[in-house]
């Protein structure tokens, strides 16, 4: 372990509320070890920051340790930072050099507007999943022994990694388009790809991919960013199991 | 006799719960469209319960302080969630199930509760998969089960290591579904501040809109706290950032009693602490000990070598190597249950032998397991003369595939490969068994007040088994509330919608005010966390993994100094009108400033060692068991519950004795 | 029509046609470098056709009209959905250039068809409908006048360079579109999507050399 110190400058977007407009401020901070995670940088930053009579820079986060989907941020023109497969949280400052500028702004897409400086409201997720993320059953216990619906290792397996997606919205921030496909696309795979989804798989991807164009995000152009930077690793194979879902589902439904 | 009053059921424990659901009220479907319920916090247990009750009919609202449902921490769960479904066909039963946690609890759980949980766990699994929630499953279609920590069966079901997410995503697909319809009202972004009582019953809640700061009132005929534990007391801990005690501590000060606040985990597989910077601990599951071998170096000069990278871990050869559990309990080995790993590694870390820098870490190794499968694997594979190298190839594969995520997220935060090298590990504060006291209802001593999953005492005792937070959180939320609430609100059919217009709504409002006022208008010098990492410390010095009386009494001295400090020279920087974390912080930690006292009170009059809570004062003085903890049934088979008095110092104790029935009282001993 | 992912599907749709239509095209060039009379027959019975002339030609004309205003329609949804752009962005790091640019890529080829149009499809059309000489001889009435008019095209360097640089860009265009089109239309499978992707990357070089080559081939045997 070397406890080698780094000293870096800091751009981040600063914004009071929603209403009001924003811009891009410099910042010093020092002191940032290698092993501190990105957002424990932040820390050390804010801490220094109210010690200075300043207020600090808010950003989202909970968990840290990549799970929550909470913390966002788009690191030097990239979600989730340099690193790969990881969140912002478990980006390590071991990434970065001393003296390096390093710019930090919101997740940028109309649909998830800023709250203030990084904090971003991501709730057009929720509606989404509100149109119909669930299969309808209730939660009575009275259903069938779970060994009662086996399911293809195979399905069940892709139906796992598509739930896997933590609804940070890394996707939409990557994309050119600020497009929600791959995001949508990982819940209708994963009820599609199980016996008890299928029952309602039609309805399922109508009603998600409308309320999705709801929300204002923009169209896929297939240009692969968002799989690339999803910190979960969530394929693209699950947009075109959507498409043909979707296709099926148009064609067929009266 | 205690004044407090359980509410156990008669008759035989298998027939508690099917007799209660029996004889219990019922709201007729019209009249549940006219009653409202409160729930706060839509983790695993508030998520499931507000899903259900919607179901059911009832009018709901949800809250939660962070964006959305799908954040709560229920969503770092790792390993799995038991069921006694036997699947495996290995003698598994409820009644093992049910005795399991109620020795691995130490004794000092609730017998019904726990019954009643180990009855409803199979319909948990089922309830799972019918909402699409993806568990592991073998190549026939069936699922798959993997064992844990404490018992001798394979009962967890999993879905890799990410089994709380896809509960927890389960649960937020329920709840979607009636959100969707409009019969959950979601409140995100909003912080309860306050419990609002009405004629001694529960009726409201105070919030606050943390973008906006507005503060609002919300009624209805009951409220339930689904809330979470208090780990982040410790500052450091495996809990999220936001983890907090405030919704349950100010329903404490509203009249509902805190139970066993002393009973903490302390997890023993997380990532060793790298600085002071730190501002969270990283747990990896507890499903790793199914695989991975514990040790540490025989002797203190391979210690040194180690720590000064003269000598790799792999270079150490076996006899070398001391797998200290596999020692001192052979018939569970890595398996024993939490707190008992978590104080062998203290005790040989205590003794000179941690392999880090820090010397607080052990090493958690892989290399056997690889090995094991990759042989298995090369059999299933057909490849008879595989090579050395092709069969590690193999076994890591299989290891892949059961951990991969953790062994990523392993790497990605220490930058060493575990596939290479041992994990180092150590243990820290992960889940809190004590809590608010509750009947068998779930109801709290507030009247109409309820209190589930890791928010609520009831079912883990002195110390919780691995994957039964998961079950528990659901079973509560799915399978027992929707049940006992009804009994409460048959009750309130002719109440009719509660009013936020009254006295008691006004001064619960106000009290919020006055204290955000308060804490805004400190302007000290000092930042919420250095506070918060005071707190701390102190906590982990002297009410941590091993506890004494006088450790323990200073404890109670310097948490009040610091909390007298808190309110003197706190920095709040920013608005109380507008989105302000610091000031959401400080709320929490004015709280955890309170809880804190109490816990190391209720610590302090617990003069004997069980479970999770580890007194010096109290361990077998010789004997086969020597120097394990030692429990005192005769003075302490009770479960502590304090009332508020006005000052955490002055909590009234009541005492719930523990009545055992089925289950003969023994010393654990897993040797 | 009504939602994007339908949007998107049509926009592969009409992509998958122009793709067959490039490789028919291409066929009916690369004769004019085999044979010249073979060329002017095939190019006489395709410009006489009815079934080609009033069928598969409004149809074409039409899938060029659809992909150009669907993709542009697309764009203009897609800069909307972005109303605040990034101070930086760093989209090197996660999606290939083609990928990123394919508005830029489809306008220069829309500018090529413009340049392509005035030089063979109005005289055509001019021959044909307006003087009303649907004979396809040339203008000394021996022999037909297709290839005679191709040679003619192609004795200025300009033009040549121009048709080579709009090639590029085809290419450029296809790079991506080719494989894209199939994921639009749901077809991902870990087995034949790499599969696909080279086919992807084959045509996209070897259809616009093809045009390059006949361009340059009808140059330099001119000079």
């Amino acid at each position: 372990m070397s406890d080698k110190l780094m000293k870096l400058t800091l751009k981040i977007w600063r914004q009071k509320d929603a209403d009001s407009p924003g811009k891009m401020e410099s910042y010093q901070v020092e002191g940032i070890s290698e092993h501190m995670s990105f957002l424990e940088m932040l820390d050390v930053f804010n801490e220094q920051q109210i010690n200075q009579g300043n207020e600090p820079v808010a950003f989202d986060h909970d968990c840290r340790e990549g799970i929550c989907g909470m913390c966002s941020l788009q690191i030097n023109g990239e979600p989730h930072g340099p690193d790969r497969g990881v969140t912002t949280c478990q980006l390590h400052m071991r990434m970065f050099n001393d003296g390096d500028t390093i710019t930090i702004e919101p997740f940028r897409a109309k649909a998830f507007p800023v709250i203030k400086d990084l904090v971003v409201d991501r709730t057009s997720f929720d509606r989404i999943q509100h149109a119909g993320g669930f299969i309808s059953v209730n939660t009575s216990g009275n259903t069938q022994d779970a060994n009662n619906i086996p399911v293809e290792k195979e399905n069940a397996d892709k139906a796992f990694d598509a739930a896997t997606c933590i609804g940070c919205g890394a996707c939409v921030a990557a994309c050119k388009n600020a497009s929600a496909m791959l995001f949508v696309s990982a819940k209708v795979s994963q009820f599609a790809l199980l016996p008890q989804g299928k029952i309602e798989a039609k309805d399922r991807v109508l009603n998600m991919v409308h309320q999705m164009d709801e929300e204002g995000f923009g169209n896929c152009s297939n240009t692969g960013a968002c799989e690339v930077e999803c910190p979960k690793g969530i394929s693209l194979e699950n947009i075109a199991r959507m498409n043909r879902e979707y296709l099926k589902a148009s064609l067929t439904k009266e | 006799m205690s004044v407090l009053d359980a509410k156990v059921p008669e008759g035989p424990i298998k027939d508690k719960w099917t007799n209660h659901k029996n004889k219990i009220n019922l709201v007729n479907p019209a009249n549940k469209r006219l009653i409202d319920v409160i729930v706060v916090g839509t983790g695993l247990a508030g998520g499931s319960a507000a899903a259900s009750l919607a179901e059911l009919g009832y009018k709901v609202k949800a809250f939660a302080f962070q964006d959305s449902p799908r954040r709560a921490h229920s969503i770092a769960a790792q390993g799995g969630i038991n069921a006694a479904k036997n699947y495996q066909n290995d003698g598994d039963s409820i009644y093992r199930l049910f005795y399991d946690t109620v020795k691995g609890g130490d004794y000092r759980g609730r017998e019904s509760n726990v019954y009643r949980l180990a009855e409803v766990s199979a319909n948990i699994i089922d309830q799972c998969v019918a909402q699409g929630v993806p568990f592991a499953r073998e190549y026939g279609g069936l699922l798959d089960n993997r064992s844990f920590g404490g018992v001798l069966v394979s009962r967890t079901f999993y879905a890799k290591g990410q089994t709380g997410q896809q509960l927890l995503l389960g649960a937020y697909s329920a709840m979607n579904r009636q959100i969707g319809k409009g019969k959950i009202e979601m409140y995100n972004r909003h912080e309860m501040l306050d419990l609002v009582v009405v004629n001694g019953k529960a009726r409201g809640i105070i919030v606050r809109n943390l973008i906006t700061g507005a503060i609002e009132r919300h009624a209805a005929h009951a409220v339930v706290l689904a809330t979470g534990g208090y780990g982040n007391v410790f500052f450091l801990s495996t809990n999220a950032m936001g983890s907090n005690v405030t919704a349950a501590w100010r329903a404490h000060r509203r009249g509902a009693y805190f139970a066993n606040p002393c009973y903490t985990q302390i997890h023993p597989t997380c990532i060793p602490r790298s600085g002071d910077y730190q501002s969270k601990l990283t747990l990896m599951s507890e499903s790793l000990r199914n695989d991975g071998r514990i040790w540490v170096p025989k002797n203190k000069e391979d210690v040194e070598k180690i720590r000064s990278g003269q000598i790799k871990p792999r270079d150490l050869s076996e006899e070398d190597r001391d797998y200290y559990l596999e020692r001192r309990y052979p018939a569970f080995g890595n398996l024993v249950p939490r707190d008992v790993a978590s104080r062998a590694a203290k005790e040989r870390c205590d003794a000179g032998y941690g392999v880090n820098q820090t010397g607080e870490a052990v090493f958690l190794d892989f290399s056997s397991a690889i090995e094991r499968y990759g042989k298995e694997q090369a059999n299933v594979l057909g490849e008879k003369d595989a090579s050395h190298d092709r069969i590690i190839a193999l076994g890591k594969e299989v290891i892949a595939n059961k951990y991969g995520n953790l062994f990523q997220m392993y790497e990605k935060i220490t930058a060493d490969n575990p596939y290479e090298t041992p994990m180092k590990i150590y243990p820290a504060v992960h889940y809190t068994m004590g809590g608010l006291w509750v009947d068998y209802n779930l109801m709290t001593t507030v009247p109409g007040c309820y209190a589930a999953g890791e928010a609520n005492f009831s079912d883990h005792g002195a110390n919780r088994l691995g994957a039964s937070a998961l079950m528990q959180g659901l079973a509560d939320g799915y399978f027992v509330l929707p049940y006992t609430i009804g009994d409460y609100l048959a009750d309130e059919i002719r109440t009719g919608a509660i009013s936020t217009e009254t006295p008691e709504f006004d001064e619960a409002e106000k009290a919020v005010k006055d204290r955000i006022n308060e804490l805004m208008s400190i302007k000290g010098s000092q930042s919420v966390d250095s506070f918060h990492k005071r707190l701390g410390k102190v906590m982990w010095d002297k009410c941590g993994m091993s506890r004494n009386a006088n450790g323990l009494e200073e404890a109670i001295k310097e948490i009040r100094q610091i909390r007298e400090e808190f309110w003197k020279d706190l920095r709040i920087p920013g608005k109380a009108n507008e989105f302000n974390p610091e000031l959401e912080k400080a709320m929490r930690v004015a709280d955890f400033l309170e809880l804190g006292e109490l816990f190391a009170k209720d610590a302090l009059h617990r003069n004997e060692s069980c479970g999770g809570h580890f007194r010096e004062e109290s361990v077998e003085e010789s004997g086969e068991q020597q120097g394990e903890a030692k429990r005192d049934d005769e003075n302490f088979k009770y479960v502590a519950a304090w009332e508020w008095t006005g000052d955490p110092g002055e909590a009234n104790l009541h005492k719930e004795d523990l009545v055992f029935e089925n289950i003969e009282l023994k010393q654990r001993s897993y040797k | 029509m009504k939602t994007s992912v339908a949007r998107k599907i049509l926009m592969a749709l009409s992509g998958f046609f122009l793709l067959l239509f490039l490789l028919q095209h291409l066929t009916i060039n690369s004769l004019s470098v085999v044979s010249e009379d073979v060329f002017n027959n095939v190019s006489h019975f395709m410009g006489t056709n009815w079934i080609v002339q009033f069928l598969l030609q409004p149809v074409l004309l039409f899938g060029v009209i659809f992909h150009l205003v669907m993709g542009l329609y697309l764009d203009i949804q897609n800069q909307r959905a972005r109303n605040i752009k990034y101070a930086q962005n760093n989209p090197g790091t996660n999606s290939s250039w083609m990928s990123r640019n394919m508005k830029i890529t489809g306008i220069m080829i829309l500018l090529f068809l413009g340049l392509h149009f005035a030089d063979f499809w109005i005289p055509e059309l001019n021959t044909k409908f307006i003087e009303g000489d649907m004979s396809g001889m040339k203008e000394s009435g021996f022999g037909l006048r297709y290839f005679e008019e191709l040679q003619h095209k192609f004795t200025e360097v300009w033009r040549v360079a121009i048709y080579v640089l709009a090639f590029v860009f085809l290419s450029l265009h296809l790079l991506h579109g080719f494989q894209s089109a199939f994921q639009s239309v749901g077809f991902n499978h870990n087995k034949y999507t790499p599969w696909i992707k080279k086919l992807g990357n084959l045509y996209a070089i070897v259809v616009p050399l093809g045009f390059i080559i006949i361009a340059i081939y009808h140059y330099t045997t001119q000079l």
